[in-house]
């Protein structure tokens, strides 16, 4: 029961928070209310028992992300223009409505094969093991540094003053 | 009625298609970008659903939300430094009036 609630909550609040991200004028409230939305993310991840992946949330997209956006906010002046709709408001929203009904009818109608496994209880060790272990992801975490330290490098270049 | 994996979609499926109207419809880049993250957030949603509720002991979602979150890192840094840069050169950051590769 209690997860059911904590479920309802973490869904409005995270929803309500994407939507005003979206509607604000004010660009200032809508990265506000974009950390707002990524808390309410890391809290259905606890609701999926994805502790440690809740923990990292906080801290890449709370901790990082949104305060990258803000200071690109605040270097860049445009608070008082705002954030205005282009010309493409209402094709956007059409074709938003379409996605959303297309990729929920796929995905209600398709028959999951739903494990009645209890899900792992601590996560940080196995995931550990996953990523590192035999037969795991090590390629692909080693790809993952070079793209970051490459993504670092590029950024670093491209906001040098001449 | 208790929380089942269909209810995990449907959230990520609203949140995929709140960003994908705010990508579409916004003019201002660094907005965009948020809704950017946003799609990707619901995304990550979907994994971690389907890794909890059809596979709880593989985990292989989860490890791809992992590689998810690294790569939207990495795509803030360089999209935002790509704005500034933009914003620098020609005092906007209005994504219709950055038109100079336009045909």
């Amino acid at each position: 029961m209690a997860l059911e609630a904590t479920f309802w909550i973490l869904a409005v609040v995270g929803v309500g928070a994407a939507l005003l991200v979206v509607l604000l004028g004010n660009i200032f409230r809508a990265a506000l209310s974009l950390i707002v939305c990524f808390l309410a993310v890391a809290g259905i991840y606890v609701t999926l028992s994805a502790g440690f992946l809740a923990a990292v949330q906080v801290l890449i997209y709370v901790g990082a992300i949104a305060v990258l956006i803000i200071l690109a906010i605040m270097l860049t002046r445009e608070v008082q223009r705002g954030s205005p709709f282009g010309r493409l408001k209402i094709p956007a929203l059409i074709v938003a409505l379409l996605c959303f009904g297309v990729v929920s009818f796929a995905m209600l109608n398709t028959p999951w094969q739903i494990s009645a496994v209890p899900p792992l209880e601590p996560t940080t060790p196995a995931i550990a093991g996953r990523l590192f272990g035999e037969g795991g992801f090590i390629l692909a975490v080693e790809t993952v540094g070079v793209l970051l330290l490459a993504a670092i490098l590029g950024a670093i270049i491209l906001v040098r003053e001449k | 009625m208790s929380i089942g994996l269909g209810h995990y979609l449907i959230l990520s499926a609203i949140l995929f298609s709140i960003g994908l109207y705010g990508a579409l419809a916004k003019r201002n880049a660094i907005v965009i970008l948020m809704s950017i993250e946003i799609m990707l957030v619901g995304v990550s949603i979907a994994m971690v659903a389907f890794s909890r509720y059809v596979v709880p002991l593989l985990l292989t979602g989860q490890v791809f939300a992992i590689f998810v979150m690294i790569v939207a890192a990495a795509e803030a840094a360089v999209g935002l430094a790509i704005i500034i840069s933009i914003y620098r050169n020609r005092e906007t950051i209005d994504a219709t009036k950055i038109d100079l590769m336009k045909w």
